[in-house]
């Protein structure tokens, strides 16, 4: 089983103005296509998934069964966590790099298309050997590998989308949060992403987490259909 | 102008026969400047990343300081060191005037502002989803800041590289604390203005000389990091 987080009474507004209202909702392993309208709250409630973002109130709670050896197996976390002023203690770090947002604007390094995907290895001090090994299997699996020496400013919009993906993936989340992957993309490149993401499923059956507007693409990724509306989930059943 | 030109002509017979004198002066210019840099750098680029990244109280009033401070006009830095390393002054005890010592920690005090500031600037202009990317990729906040650093690699170089154009060619605050003793503390641009003082052309032309092309060197060094950064960020 991998990751399962579970939101509960979260409540989130921006200069007053509420974006998510009493939101709950519990996520197992799958895919889950989380729409709604531009403006909904869907960026802000990855981002409050995702620790990148305190909600003014509301718990989340992350269980997992296979990470025994951590310290946070059954560990509920409480705010302050990433505010403004980045105070955030140790175990807090442990959870976070258990889960990934992938950004709509991806914020890819000035550095090669292979350093970019090996970073999040590297932060966890993981050993040369191995990233590179790691790497070069994500990197084509995502259709990169013959830009692994790339400056990766120089990536045209389809192939930073698939960096991005590839840097969140090596890291090999428990739960991977996409927001709006397909966005800013050709068909081509949306294809691959789709087909990225269908792999992935059944390559390690992570908790897929993805924000689109296209409402075909839940069709395509045969997940769950979320929908955010008036700052709530919903989940629509067929 | 008969001296002129026998200057220039013995100048160039000093640079080519590489006199041992010219060669020392150079050298302790070289060794001074870049041991003041190296000082300025592993205190100003913490300093500059700091402001650029944390927010804290008087945040806006070191910014100030640090851009004001670029501009300090070297010989008031030399008059403030010689009032406190003077034997009178605070530190007197320590016997560091006249010695090429004073002329580092003299440096230091010039370029460090210019490596903080332009460190500074290079930094809180990079785009801010560098951060947020490398958050959600599980970066500890020390982990962030070293990221930021290095997408702010070449303003930083660039900052470092200023600051180094800036003490090779600064005269007043080393002239006042190192007092241009000769085998010692003389360097290039105290050299150059006191030996024109006293009518020694051939010395002075010859260092100016090399001062020039060091300062040509740096800002083609400068010019070629900065055009890299450029077509590396995609502009
Ligand atoms: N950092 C922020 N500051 C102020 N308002 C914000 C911020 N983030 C989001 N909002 C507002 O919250 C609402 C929801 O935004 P968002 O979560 O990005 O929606 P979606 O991703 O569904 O388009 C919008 O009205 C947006 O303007
Ligand atoms: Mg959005």
């Amino acid at each position: 089983m991998s990751l399962v987080l579970s939101l509960t009474d979260i409540w989130k507004s921006y200069n007053g103005k509420p974006v998510l209202k009493d939101c709950s909702y519990s996520f197992g392993a799958g895919i889950y296509v989380l729409m709604g309208p531009n403006g909904s709250g869907k960026s802000t409630f990855l981002r409050i998934c995702t620790l990148l973002e305190n909600p003014d109130e509301g718990k989340i709670n992350y269980f997992s069964d296979t990470h025994l050896s951590l310290p946070l197996l059954r560990g509920e976390l409480k705010w302050g966590v990433f505010s403004e002023n980045n105070i955030f203690k140790k175990r807090d770090i442990e959870l976070k790099r258990r889960i990934t947002l992938l950004l709509p604007r991806v914020g890819v390094f000035n550095t090669t298309v292979f350093k970019n995907a090996a970073y999040g290895l590297k932060i966890r001090g993981m050993g040369h050997d191995e990233i590179e090994k790691k790497v070069n299997t994500v990197l084509e699996f995502v259709g990169l590998s013959h830009k692994k020496n790339h400056n990766a400013i120089m990536l045209s919009s389809g192939e930073t989308q698939r960096l991005g993906i590839a840097r969140a993936m090596v890291i090999e989340p428990e739960a991977l949060f996409l927001d709006e992957p397909t966005a800013s993309v050709d068909q081509e490149n949306t294809e691959i992403i789709e087909n990225i993401i269908l792999n992935m499923k059944e390559e390690n059956g992570s908790t897929v987490i993805i924000a689109t507007h296209d409402t075909s693409q839940a069709e395509r990724l045969v997940g769950r259909v979320l929908i955010m509306q008036n700052g709530k989930i919903i989940e629509k059943t067929f | 102008m008969d001296s002129i030109t026998e200057g220039i002509r013995k100048a160039f017979l000093l640079i080519f026969s590489l006199d041992t004198e010219l060669l020392g002066i150079i050298f302790l210019s070289l060794k001074v400047s870049g041991i003041a840099l190296v000082i300025a750098t592993i205190t100003g680029l913490p300093i500059g990343a700091l402001v650029g990244l944390k927010r804290f109280p008087l945040r806006r009033v070191t910014i100030s300081l640090m851009n004001t401070f670029m501009g300090l006009p070297p010989v008031v830095v030399g008059l403030f060191l010689y009032l406190i390393l003077s034997r009178s002054g605070p530190f007197g005890f320590m016997g560091l005037l006249y010695t090429p010592s004073a002329m580092v920690i003299a440096q230091s005090i010039l370029a460090f502002p210019i490596v903080a500031s332009l460190s500074h600037s290079a930094i809180v202009n990079v785009d801010p989803i560098i951060k947020q990317a490398s958050m959600t990729l599980g970066a500890t906040p020390f982990q962030v800041t070293l990221n930021m650093m290095r997408e702010a690699r070449y303003g930083i170089i660039s900052g470092v590289i200023a600051a180094f154009g800036r003490v090779m060619a600064e005269v007043g605050a080393i002239l006042v604390v190192g007092g241009n003793i000769a085998g010692y503390t003389r360097v290039m641009t105290t050299t150059i203005a006191l030996e024109t003082d006293k009518g020694n052309f051939e010395l002075a032309i010859a260092l100016g000389v090399i001062l020039l092309m060091i300062s040509l060197i740096i800002n083609m060094v400068l010019h070629l990091i900065q055009r890299k950064g450029m077509v590396k960020s995609g502009i």
